[in-house]
């Protein structure tokens, strides 16, 4: 939590909603605040609203209901073609019958700028994506990754204030992926413009976002930096669709201001902070994989820990993932990091185990 | 980061109005519907209309007349009582139907194995295959059809194969020509030319259904113990169900009224209603009469028109 | 084994594929081959071969009456076409880019049914209506202008397929993404749309000119005193037997045609294989 007063919202959605007509909300009463250069992303699964939305801020589409502020400025009623804002779309959309430099500099002629200014423009964001030489090529003449770069010079030239990205990594492959997605947020930092992303990839949102918003169905389940999205979800949802967890169903038995301890069907929780809640209330405890331990032995204590058989060992290079079935066929996925090159005392399949994890390791989840 | 300004040019302020946004739009609907309204629809309208009144001379009736204080309709439905009456009317459209039947049934035979292999040929070659189809369909059908009269003529070759053939035979057999050698003007010939000319509108509605079909599928029925035949019968023609029907509804309808293939390769035997409407018109100069042909043609193409508009958009479209 | 499989190990199928593609194109491509040969033979009847001559080309040349004839056909065919183009273009983003509106079921059906309707009927139903106009509004006369109001007719419903087939696949982020860069719906349009679509203009525009310099049958009807067009001309000496300038003519024109035909596709062929080989390079790159 930062300790300065956050500075006022450059972007403001408010209370926005989509009807298509279709019975239920595209968007349902959205409302979010995106700081000025920052990366902002819509994160969640098709349908869920995000592209609408991030369609409404474009201007494609027109909001049933709600307001939406750029820099104070009302944009409703403003057509896509006279709002300062930019987008990049999943296909790149780069027009297939002009070179790269006709392509980059599409948006500054339809300013009315003047040639020269132009022509200094268009170089200077060649440059910033690496492709000077390649300003005389037709689309097709350029790798995939190259089309991106282009798409991404086009849509920075006319430095708007806010740059939409839809699915900006979708169409390459996974190598070309990881690697593109520090560039391409090397450059938008580089270069200052707020900007909101809408994927269906955490790991792209994770990796380029400074702050998430996790969506489903129209609402906005969560917003948050990825750090936070990822260790204190607030809903199942939310925990569930960032990486992998293990959800524990249970009900609190002791509630101390500094402590809780949950009761769930064949282990018992201590966690090592307070909740917002009371005795006997239901919850679910929330364990990412990679808080928890494997081993032969029984552990100390009566907490944290649950007894099961290996029932599958995967292989990932860099990590282990066990799966753990549990009495009465509960099964609990464990990820282990292979720091040592062979581990002595790995479990293997078939084999009796306890998987422990510390009391900082839960988030206990009401919704 | 530099501040864009808003509106200013009045372009951008007519664009921005949301009048000019609907009515944008409006104007590209419009222009092309209000030119077939005039020139596709109203006819249709004056045309039953004249098929509904009688020709005194040559001042045409009027249905509605007032005079004297008196409203007075008068729909002349004579002519429609004739062709009911008349057994050469019944007997022509019968024919020309019967005509466009076999012509679309040969076409459909010729034409949907040539179709299937052109589509199955190497990627590299189909270009240069259709090109080759198209070729005669870029030159001029009524030199084609005419040069059917020089090869089907006594002395032309496809006269004296036949006849080397005995083909000749067969056919005055099967009652389509008079005598043997005697090919032109004759059912054959007619049929013939029908064929031909429409052999290319066949082919290419297929084409583009066939060549778009999913070769993965025979493979995956293949797989599953399916010889080719009952692939092609299970699978293939089923799929490519919207190119036969657009195909054929290409070939069949046109071929109701043609006139210019029965009157340059048909004969005294060959009736075709596109020819006595033609005649009703051109040397009877009897336009109600003309009129009344028309419309009864057009309620009996209404519902293959209707068919072919449904299948016509699905054959050709592009899956994106 | 049954004998499907059978014979098609035998490579039947091939064979019978083949077999039937040649036999297509003989069939296709025979009436052609007898409309050239004959345009050289010395003897005016076609039964008899008199020798090779070149003496209908010649008679050709001082024929006024055909040489009128096809000027006024390739000046209706060139109004044809580009008024077929224009209106298609109209009518084809109609059918694309809007979906809903009032009436649309009779859009479709008005634009599609001439591909289909009798030549007859629609030259009829013309007529009347041409004639009805001119007695209430003083014109038109028939002629040129009547020819051309009905080839329209039929050449912007080729002309609204074509183009109608090349919008459908192109891709609407395009459109989008010159918006979102400031062009306005218009500059859209011209700077974008156009330049995307514009082959298949130009093959609507060769079809309808084609449809048009063909066309018998709305010609007979529409037309007037003094407008002949040349597809008239042969039909009215073709009717009346077999003529040897016909052939010669009919030669002319196939060469003509083939030509461009050919040209074309070469040219068409060879921008492909330019543009693969560029996008397999980038790939690689």
């Amino acid at each position: 939590m930062s300790l300065a007063p956050a500075p006022p919202a450059y972007l403001e959605i408010r209370d926005v909603v989509k009807d298509f007509g279709s019975g239920s909300l595209a968007v349902n009463h959205v409302s979010l605040d995106i700081h000025k250069g920052e990366i902002f992303a819509l994160l969640g699964s098709s349908g869920c609203g995000k592209t609408t939305l991030l369609r409404m801020l474009a201007g494609f589409e027109v909001p049933t209901q709600g307001t939406i502020l750029l820099d104070g400025q009302n944009l409703a009623g403003l057509p896509p073609y006279l709002r300062p804002i930019n987008m990049m779309f999943q296909s790149y959309a780069l027009f297939p019958h002009l070179t790269v430099w006709e392509n980059v500099a599409f948006g500054l002629k339809r300013e009315g700028m003047p040639r020269a200014n132009i022509a200094e423009r268009v170089e200077a964001m060649l440059k910033l994506v690496q492709l000077q030489k390649y300003g005389k090529r037709k689309p097709h003449q350029l790798s995939g990754g190259q089309q991106q770069r282009v798409a991404l010079a086009r849509s920075l030239a006319k430095r708007p204030q806010l740059m939409l990205l839809d699915e900006p990594l979708g169409a390459l492959d996974k190598k070309l992926r990881e690697e593109t997605q520090v560039e391409l947020a090397n450059i938008i930092r580089e270069v200052g413009v707020t900007c909101v992303m809408v994927t269906h990839d955490q790991e792209e949102a994770m990796t380029m976002a400074t702050r998430i918003a996790v969506m489903s169905e129209g609402k906005i389940l969560q917003v948050g930096t990825p750090g936070e999205i990822y260790e204190t979800p607030t809903t199942r949802f939310v925990a569930d669709f960032i990486g992998s967890v293990n959800l524990m169903d249970g009900k609190v038995v002791v509630d101390e201001p500094d402590f809780v301890e949950i009761d769930c069907v064949y282990c018992r929780h201590r966690v090592g902070h307070g909740i917002t809640g009371n005795v006997g209330m239901d919850v679910a405890v929330a364990v990412r994989p990679e808080k928890i331990r494997l081993s032969r032995t029984r552990p100390d204590g009566e907490v944290n820990h649950v007894k099961g058989t290996v029932r599958d060992r995967s292989y990932f290079g860099s990590f282990t993932v066990y799966i753990l079935e549990l009495e009465g066929g509960r099964r609990l996925k464990v990820s282990e990091s292979n720091v040592d090159r062979h581990r002595a005392d790995a479990p293997a399949a078939g084999e009796v185990a306890w998987a422990t994890w510390p009391d900082t390791a839960q988030v206990v989840l009401t919704q | 980061m530099s501040h864009r300004p808003l509106a200013t040019s009045f372009f951008d302020r007519m664009h921005a109005h949301p009048l000019f946004r609907k009515h944008g739009r409006k104007a590209v609907i419009v222009v092309p519907y209000v030119w077939l309204l005039i020139f596709f629809l109203f006819p249709f309208f004056i045309i039953l209309r004249m098929s509904l009144t009688d020709m005194e001379g040559v001042v045409i009736q009027p249905i509605l007349q007032f005079k004297e204080g008196i409203l007075s309709l008068a729909i002349n439905v004579n002519h429609y009582l004739f062709i009911l009456k008349d057994d050469l009317y019944g007997k022509t459209y019968l024919s020309s139907m019967r005509y466009a039947a076999i012509t679309t049934f040969w076409c459909l035979f010729i034409g949907y194995p040539f179709s299937y292999f052109m589509a199955r040929a190497r990627p590299t070659a189909q270009p240069g295959l259709l090109m080759m189809v198209m070729l005669p369909f870029w030159t001029s059908f009524l030199l084609r059809v005419y040069a059917w009269k020089g090869l089907l003529t006594e002395g032309g070759w496809v006269c004296r194969l036949l006849v080397a053939l005995h083909v000749d035979d067969l056919l005055v057999r099967l009652d389509l020509i008079p005598s043997q050698g005697l090919f032109m003007n004759t059912p054959f010939s007619l049929t013939i030319g029908m064929v031909y000319t429409y052999l290319p509108f066949m082919i290419l509605p297929l084409y583009a259904t066939l060549s778009k079909m999913d070769l993965r599928l025979l493979e995956a029925a293949a797989d599953l113990g399916a010889t080719p035949w009952v692939g092609f019968w299970k699978i293939t023609v089923p799929l490519s169900k919207a190119g036969i029907i657009a195909g054929s509804m290409l070939v069949f309808i046109p071929c109701i009224g043609e006139y210019v293939i029965p009157e340059l390769l048909g004969g005294p035997r060959t009736l075709m209603i596109g020819r006595v409407l033609w005649d009703e018109f051109f040397s009877n100069n009897d336009w109600p009469m003309a009129a009344s042909v028309a419309v009864v043609v057009i309620l009996l193409i209404i519902v293959p028109l209707a068919f072919f508009n449904k299948y016509q958009a699905e054959a050709t479209e592009v899956r994106t | 084994m049954s004998l499907g499989r059978f014979l098609h190990a035998m490579g039947f199928n091939r064979l019978f594929g083949r077999g039937w593609l040649v036999a297509g194109f003989v069939f296709l491509y025979m009436p052609m081959a007898a409309l050239i040969v004959y345009s050289f033979n010395q003897s005016p009847l076609q039964a008899v071969w008199g020798g090779t001559s070149l003496r209908w080309y010649r008679d050709l040349a001082r024929d006024r009456e055909l040489i009128t004839a096809l000027w006024l056909s390739l000046r209706i065919a060139f109004y044809t076409g580009l008024s077929s183009v224009v209106l298609g273009i109209l009518a084809a983003f109609t059918l694309v880019r809007y979906r809903r509106f009032l009436g649309r079921t009779v859009f479709s059906g008005m634009v599609n049914a001439p591909l289909v309707m009798p030549e007859v009927i629609i030259g009829l139903s013309l007529l009347l209506m041409l004639v009805t106009a001119q007695r209430w509004l003083g014109f038109p006369e028939r002629g040129l202008l009547t020819i051309w109001m009905g080839h329209l007719l039929v050449g912007l419903a080729y002309a609204t397929v074509v183009i109608q087939a090349r919008l459908q696949e192109l891709n609407k982020d395009l459109e989008e993404a010159a918006t979102i860069l400031g062009a306005r719906p218009i500059q859209v349009f011209f700077l974008v749309t156009l330049p995307l679509i514009f082959n298949s203009l130009v093959s609507a525009f060769l079809l309808t000119f084609t449809l048009s310099l063909d066309d018998v049958v709305l010609s007979a009807f529409l037309s007037g005193p003094g407008a002949t067009t040349l597809p008239l001309v042969i039909f009215s000496r073709a009717r009346l037997g077999m003529r040897p300038d016909i052939n010669a003519a009919a030669t002319l024109i196939i060469g003509v045609v083939s030509a461009g035909v050919v040209a074309g596709s070469l040219i068409i062929a060879r921008n492909e294989r330019l543009r693969a080989a560029e996008i397999a390079a980038a790939q690689r790159a």
